[in-house]
């Protein structure tokens, strides 16, 4: 706008409004970089210090030595326990939810009362998460301190990640489809089984991937209701855990090795921290991908 | 251009419900009970959060009833001696400070680059460059706040002690740094919403009357926005104040009412997540570990809804 060529006399009122909106453009500019360009640094040098410990066999190995040596596999397999138990609970709670708020309830108090309850459960700090977890499920439940128990936690505090995105892709589904799909006698279920949830899909599936990222970097529910220390595990063993025992996890690996144990090599830290990063902006970066990819494709 | 009336939600219109002649009845039986199974999940959420109180509530409260324990103490004293043999003295006061401390020094760094990104993105940016920035601010949400302490922790601690010779680098400076970035994504994502949400016709007739885009956004977008924008800000204090392990490692663990931005502090969330493993089960350490549970189970409430009031009344608007 400003950009232009001008035909009239600049006036000094002129020049200097002039120079306060590209002074502006530049603050603005500068301030949405400064939280970039360090971050980006940081990851480097993260990246970097983790470089000597990073392998295939670190992934694979078990911690030794009092977790001073060797890998992080018992850790990272206990993330996948925790994570796929808690989707798999998640999942479909917060998939239905969803439909319930946006295909079913009215407009009235007691439905305003549930997405206040939805914003207030995503507002619920974590620890607040790990005592309910631990009041409910490990001791009220009688589980004990148990991946299902941890994952259970999760999944509670993981729900309105998945009710929040996968509402907003059931209302972008047009009025239109659903008026269609009534006129040829279809029942309520019927419509939302044939056209609206195959046609919100992908909002759906970004859900699910985010809330798999969530559940993968939480530590605080996890350390009072079932993530361990230390646990023996043989190398690249995939049945380790069973359902009522406890496990390690690769964000309480982090936070154990990084404050707890004296004596660890720099780098091992770094490379846990590297893998558990790696994981969960992949996971992410899967979701933005499946998001813009689907957009690219909508057919209205 | 015309503005298109919001669509009611689904919910709103008659069901229509058609008796198909030929259907059968298990069928017709299995679609009523699933949709129950629905409504059942529809309020999943309203459960979940009573549910929350209640268990929580429930372990707290029989220290409640101790007579050695004075509420006014847990609020209002700076004396946290939990494990002491001959003195044993729960007060939260310092933890509050430490909390507030952190929490307040964050804002102060993330509102002003929150909403500066913020404008850059939705007013002065291409819409290339604004879907990037999108995506890396999403990125930026993504880091577990694990990684985010151990940042604190390892790069932080180390670039503090260089460059303020503060003899420990994990204080309020370091956890308010870290915090800030960790909130910065929310307060971005939510103002930018509010200034989407400010109507064109408003932009359309500032630029008729010659303003440039900066005068546009101090004169008219601001002051038509700054109910959204107080909520993107309750919603980063409320991140900041429940956020937990990235404090744990990044503020230096020391029950101590701060007086300056590098003392070392202690959290409440840092507290519950430390202590909370060394308590005996059932014990009075237990139970205030657990009150301090409901003490932050009660900010967080009272701010997240006082943001939802504030989102509601613009979306009447």
């Amino acid at each position: 706008m400003t950009d232009g060529p001008t035909n009239f006399i600049e006036t000094p009122f002129v020049r200097r409004k002039r120079r306060a909106e590209s002074l502006a453009k530049w603050v603005f500019l500068a301030m949405s970089f400064a939280m970039v360009v360090p971050l980006l640094l940081i990851l480097g040098f993260l990246v970097a210090r983790a470089w000597p410990a990073l392998s295939l066999d670190f992934l694979l190995d078990p911690p030794v030595r009092g977790m001073r040596a060797g890998g992080i596999w018992p850790a990272l397999l206990g993330t996948i326990y925790l994570v796929v138990i808690s989707l798999a609970v998640a999942a479909p709670i917060g998939i239905l939810a969803a439909v319930y708020l946006n295909e079913y309830a009215r407009d009235n108090w007691f439905n305003r009362l549930i997405n206040l309850a939805v914003i207030n459960l995503a507002g619920v700090p974590s620890i607040v998460h790990a005592l309910f977890g631990l009041g409910a499920f490990v001791l009220a439940a009688g589980i004990g301190k148990s991946i299902l128990a941890a994952s259970l936690t999760l999944a509670v505090m993981t729900l309105p990640v998945i009710i929040a995105s996968t509402r907003e892709a059931l209302a972008s589904v047009p009025r239109s489809f659903r008026e269609a799909c009534w006129n040829v006698g279809a029942t309520r279920w019927q419509t939302i089984r044939a056209v609206v949830l195959p046609n919100s899909i992908s909002g759906i599936l970004t859900g699910v991937i985010l809330q798999v990222s969530r559940a993968a970097g939480e530590t605080a529910p996890i350390m009072f209701t079932g993530a361990l220390f230390f646990k023996a595990v043989d190398r690249g063993d995939l049945f380790a855990y069973g359902l009522l025992e406890q496990c390690m996890a690769l964000s309480m690996h982090l936070y154990v090795i990084a404050t707890q144990v004296p004596g660890v090599p720099e780098a091992v830290p770094y490379a846990t921290a590297v893998v558990l990063l790696g994981a969960v902006l992949l996971v992410n970066a899967t979701a933005i991908a499946v998001r813009v990819y689907m957009r690219s494709r909508k057919k209205w | 251009m015309t503005e298109i009336p919001p669509m009611p939600a689904a919910g709103n219109v008659a069901a229509p419900v058609p008796r198909a002649p030929g259907r059968p009845r298990w069928a017709v039986v299995g679609e009523r009970l699933l949709e129950w199974i629905i409504r059942l999940c529809g309020i999943s959420a309203i459960l979940f959060v009573l549910g929350i109180f209640y268990f929580v509530f429930a372990k707290a409260a029989p220290i409640l009833l101790d007579k050695e324990f004075s509420l006014t103490e847990f609020l209002f004293s700076t004396k946290w001696y939990p494990t002491s043999e001959i003195n044993v003295r729960y007060g939260t006061l310092a933890l509050t400070v430490g909390t507030l401390a952190v929490t307040l020094l964050a804002m102060l760094i993330a509102v002003p680059f929150g909403l500066g990104a913020a404008i850059f993105v939705s007013e002065f940016c291409g819409p290339r460059l604004k879907e990037t920035l999108k995506i890396v601010i999403e990125l930026l949400a993504a880091i577990p706040s694990v990684v985010w302490g151990f940042i604190g922790l390892s790069v932080m601690k180390t670039v503090i002690e260089k460059t303020t010779g503060a003899p420990v680098g994990v204080n309020v400076l370091n956890g308010g740094i870290i915090l800030a970035l960790m909130s910065v994504p929310i307060i971005v994502s939510i103002s930018e919403d509010a200034l989407k949400a400010v109507p064109d016709s408003y932009r359309e007739a500032g630029i008729a009357l010659g303003a440039t885009r900066w005068q546009l956004v101090y004169k008219v977008l601001l002051p038509a926005a700054k109910t959204g924008l107080l909520a993107a800000v309750l919603l980063g204090v409320g991140r900041a104040i429940g956020e937990t392990m990235a404090v744990l490692m990044a503020t230096g663990h020391a029950v101590n009412v701060p007086t300056s931005v590098l003392d070392p502090v202690r959290t409440l969330t840092a507290t519950i997540a430390a202590e909370l493993g060394e308590a005996p089960e059932g014990s009075n350490h237990y139970r205030v570990l657990f009150l301090i549970g409901v003490l932050l189970f009660t900010i967080t409430f009272v701010i997240n809804l006082a943001a939802d009031l504030v989102i509601r009344g613009i979306r009447r608007k």
